[in-house]
């Protein structure tokens, strides 16, 4: 078939302009190289929504920014995404630091980020008591927020899905022609047809823009790694606390997550080799103790649950690129969206259909009606009556599968129910929350593998994955024993 | 709502032997509440051997411990209510306990006392901050333990095991016993953190080498683990430039420390001991909470689950007198005057006392006993008949005398069961009492083998020389 849109990368963008293309008449095509939505930058970042305060007033990512961040809170709620207003600092350590303080300030302002204001080191202390002794004040934006990135992502996609759109993964493009009124896209996963077609490609951006034209712009993959700590450390901080960039750089944050706990980073590596290379490093981590102990004063490490890195899409332009591509009618991207892509995230899919309609792309409204909502239970978020009442409703939410995030069998149910069913054990992780915690899915890990074999009839234990195609968990038995 | 004098949290070893004890010592009314399916907590999965020396006077496996401590439980406390496949969800200072399961809900009970007995959980490697990718194939042991004992899966081919804790040096002989190459074992410290015998019976019986002072620096490998980085450690454990080598491996196992379970203690307002990562305790085991006890490693991690059930008996016994009202709260001493527990002391293997000299005429071997815990250093002069020293007692004697002429192992592993509806399952095995020690690969071959028709019981002989240790 045909489609009528085809959107190529189901990070936390695709999926927002997916969900937005959901009150038109139009037949819409989801694609993604990975065997799930949200596997790159969406999945690793710093999970803040920014106030605005930071992009240069008068560019795109400065009003995108800002409206996504007055967008987020009625979006997760109607998607039943955790987010949370808490808040942030952008701390200053000296004198010279207040003067930076008060530029971002300015910038906010002109930007239209509300509620700013500049507070002294007593105001600080007041909201943040665990906050390092050489702060002397700090600017703090009321209207921040952390959410759950590739939650997020997963709601649109699954909203999507549920209303008619289609998700293929495994589906990385190899070329794309054009033949009289369609482009023809191959994938590793199939052939597609599509009328017009949107590239909201992260950090293959410049590459798969190469596939059509020659970019004019280059993405500039850079990594940054983190600790995400223990939720023992989760409530030392309530707001997500930023440094001010000086000549040593630009700093770490220190936050809460939305699933409380800790996290602190990023660093900042340009990859030039394999721009996929999440490693972490010693020297990096270490360099993040180092700055983070300015902020926090009793961080404590040894909590750590795990660190990882993401991979930034900054690119060569200082704002995002979100255009019909010049001299090829039909061709849309959304490139460079660097920080602070998610939390423009939710005004990026808008924008996106307002460009398609200005570029004359039909998008006749729905007849019919539709529901852009998605309900889902959060048992651990829930009160005790709640929770009695739903597990005397539904006995599966009265097991709890992992222990350390208190996730039940009803919830991974309700994953394995999804519009987009997980197919290894960290894609049910990013819908239910399993393995999120201190053991790192050491207990419930077994527990969910035999929810996957259950998932379809005679699944090989062999085909069980971890995460992305490749990372199988177990091997054959065959070589054993016979000597 | 549910009223109990006693409530114990957990299934294991320890909360089997404090419900006992606490039925025991004059308190009928005695909840156990377990999160598994079934009795017996990690000791499930433990299928080796060299539990029970201690407590039950014979060497047990892990399942047949388990299965040993449960008999014992209804045979002399049968007025224990049982509590299975439920989850406590939080526990109050005023002993109150929210707990769900699928039949009953979301529940509170109410408790004249509460003996913690949650166990521990392994140090991952978030805990570990070792950098590199994040590839499958790293995983703590004890995970490894329970995908190849309970669920009969193959967790690795080339595998290195970080840290030298008994479940990686468990794991480490029964990954070759289900045909892996273990290539190396790591351990940070000058020392082994693992019981001698296990560095015998584990790694010397397979010429695992053991690498100390060693550690991993970076993992490798995308999807799936391809390699680590090995690096030598200074004396403060920070690695040194320069001494980098690689290994290539698809599996790297996490043996590398426990943590106390403390999540609900901590939420109940319990002061925790920074040292042990368990409450601060009396003697007489009670936490800074009135009526709150707490026992195994949920207070202390223990070497010998041998050990662990001796501290349940003294809990359950605390409690039981608390609930009985002869005994005052002695809460205030878990603060004031906190129980020392034994910290995990690793010495370095001691050099036999009384060696005798060689007077070259036959040569000497030296070995460390594995016949108890204990790890005797033996010498042995190789004479006809040898001539033993450095052992405290006559089986040690036997044992090197045997290592010298025709060692001696006992196998344990798993088998493949058919039940009654066609569908495959597994239960543990061991060889009827030792086998001769170039055999084990053989009678393990034929074990993996075969498929038995259940019901099978504990102690069942499954194949010729072969016993059950856990039952369908």
């Amino acid at each position: 078939m045909k489609y009528d849109i085809a959107i190529v990368g189901a990070g936390v963008v695709g999926a927002s302009i997916a969900y937005n293309l959901i009150p038109y008449d139009v037949s819409v095509l989801l694609l993604d190289k990975n065997n799930d939505v949200a596997m790159g930058a969406t999945r690793a970042n710093s999970a803040i929504i920014h106030a605005g305060y930071d992009p240069k007033p008068g560019t795109l990512m400065a009003r995108l920014n800002v409206e996504g961040n007055r967008l987020c809170e009625k979006l997760c709620a109607d998607l039943s995404v955790p987010f949370k207003r808490c808040g942030s600092f952008v701390l200053a350590f000296s004198d010279a630091e207040k003067n930076t303080l008060q530029e971002l300030f300015e910038r906010g302002v002109k930007n239209g980020v509300p509620d700013l204001r500049i507070i002294d080191a007593g105001e600080l202390r007041e909201m943040e008591p665990g906050i390092g002794e050489e702060a002397v004040a700090a600017l703090y934006a009321p209207s921040a927020g952390i959410v759950n990135p590739w939650e997020l992502c997963l709601a649109q996609a699954e909203v999507f899905v549920r209303n008619g759109g289609t998700f293929v993964g495994n589906a990385e493009v190899t070329a794309i022609t054009k033949s009289n009124d369609a482009f023809s896209i191959e994938t590793t996963n199939g052939e597609f047809e599509t009328a017009n077609l949107i590239l909201a490609c992260g950090i293959q951006a410049d590459s798969v823009h190469g596939l059509i034209a020659k970019p004019d712009f280059q993405i500039v993959p850079t990594r940054g790694e983190y600790f995400l700590l223990d939720k023992s450390e989760g409530s030392k901080v309530n707001h997500v606390i930023f440094q001010c960039p000086n000549e040593l750089g630009k700093g770490v944050l220190v936050a809460p997550t939305i699933h409380g706990n800790m996290i602190c980073g990023p660093t900042s590596e340009v990859l030039k080799e394999d721009i996929e290379d999440t490693a972490t490093t010693s020297a990096k981590l270490a360099e993040i103790k180092t700055k983070a102990a300015r902020s926090v004063s009793n961080i404590s490490w040894r909590d750590n649950v795990r660190n990882f890195s993401g991979i930034r899409a900054n690119s060569d332009n200082d704002d995002f690129i979100i255009r019909e591509i010049p001299d090829c009618n039909g061709i849309f991207e959304a490139a460079g969206i660097k920080s602070p892509g998610l939390a423009s995230s939710p005004a990026i899919g808008p924008y996106m259909v307002e460009l398609l309609k200005s570029s004359g792309i039909a998008l006749p409204e729905k007849s019919g009606s539709y529901d852009m909502t998605r309900k889902k239970i959060h048992f651990r978020d829930m009160s005790n009556e709640d929770r009695a009442k739903l597990v005397a409703s539904d006995p599966a939410y009265g097991r709890i599968v992992c222990r350390c995030e208190g996730v039940t069998e009803g919830e991974i149910r309700d994953a394995i129910a999804s519009p987009i069913p997980p197919c290894s054990l960290d894609a049910v992780k990013r819908r239910a929350g399993t393995g999120m915690g201190r053991c790192q899915g050491g207990f419930c890990g077994p527990r969910i593998v035999e929810v996957l074999l259950a998932q379809k009839e005679d699944t090989s234990p062999l085909s069980i994955l971890q995460d992305a195609e490749g990372s199988n968990l177990f091997f054959t038995r065959e070589t054993e024993v016979e000597s | 709502m549910r009223n109990y004098d006693i409530v114990v949290i957990g299934g294991g070893p320890a909360g089997l032997a404090a419900a006992k004890s606490a039925y025991e010592n004059g308190c009928h009314s005695v909840l156990l509440i377990e999160r598994d399916t079934k009795l017996g907590g990690i000791l499930n999965q433990c299928i080796h051997n060299g539990f029970g020396l201690a407590h039950f006077g014979e060497e047990l496996t892990g399942p047949e411990y388990a299965h040993r401590a449960m008999v014992e439980l209804q045979e002399t406390a049968s007025g224990v209510e049982i509590l299975l496949d439920t989850f406590v969800m939080e526990i109050t200072s005023d002993k109150t306990i929210y707990a769900m399961n699928k039949t009953d809900g979301y529940f509170e009970i109410f408790a004249k006392a509460i003996i913690l007995a949650m166990g521990c959980r392994e140090k991952a490697r978030g805990a570990l901050a070792i950098p590199g990718t994040r590839p499958a194939g790293v995983m703590t042991a004890g995970l490894a333990q329970h995908y190849v004992n309970i669920d009969g899966y193959m967790v690795g081919r080339k595998v290195v095991i970080l840290g030298s804790g008994d479940i990686g040096l468990i794991m480490a002989r029964r990954m070759v016993l289900e045909g892996a190459d273990v290539l190396a074992c790591i351990e940070i410290a000058p020392q082994p953190g693992g019981l001698a015998r296990n560095i015998t019976q584990c790694l010397e019986d397979y010429g695992i080498p053991l690498y100390l002072r060693q550690t991993v620096t970076a993992i490798h490998g995308k999807e799936r683990l391809t390699g680590i980085t090995v690096s030598e450690v200074d004396e403060n454990y920070t690695p040194i430039p320069g001494t980098e080598r690689e290994i290539e491996c698809d599996t790297l196992l996490l043996s590398c420390g426990l943590i106390p379970e403390n999540e609900l203690s901590r939420k109940a307002g319990l002061a925790i001991d920074p040292k042990t990562g368990g409450p601060f305790a009396s003697e007489s085991l009670e936490t800074s909470v009135p009526g709150i006890f707490a026992c195994g490693n949920v207070l202390h991690v223990h070497d010998l689950a041998d050990n662990v059930t001796k501290e349940a008996i003294e809990a359950g016994k605390a409690a039981a007198l608390f609930v009985g009202g002869t005994k005052e709260t002695t809460s205030k001493d878990a603060i004031d005057n906190p129980k020392e527990f034994p910290r995990k002391v690793v010495k370095p293997v001691e050099e036999s006392k009384q060696e005798i000299a060689d007077d070259g005429a036959y040569g000497v071997r030296k070995m460390t006993c594995i016949i108890c815990p204990r790890g005797c250093q033996l010498s042995v002069v190789l004479s006809d008949p040898p001539i033993v020293s450095g052992n405290s007692c006559p089986r040690g004697e036997e044992y090197a005398i045997a290592e010298v002429t025709h060692p001696m192992r006992t196998l344990t592993t798993t088998i493949r069961v058919r039940y009654e509806d066609g569908s495959l399952g597994r239960i543990s095995v061991k060889s009827n009492g030792e086998i001769p020690k170039e055999e084990l690969f053989e009678l393990a071959g034929k074990i993996h083998h075969t498929i038995i028709d259940a019901p099978v019981q504990v102690g069942d002989e499954v194949l010729p020389g072969v016993v059950a240790t856990s039952g369908t």
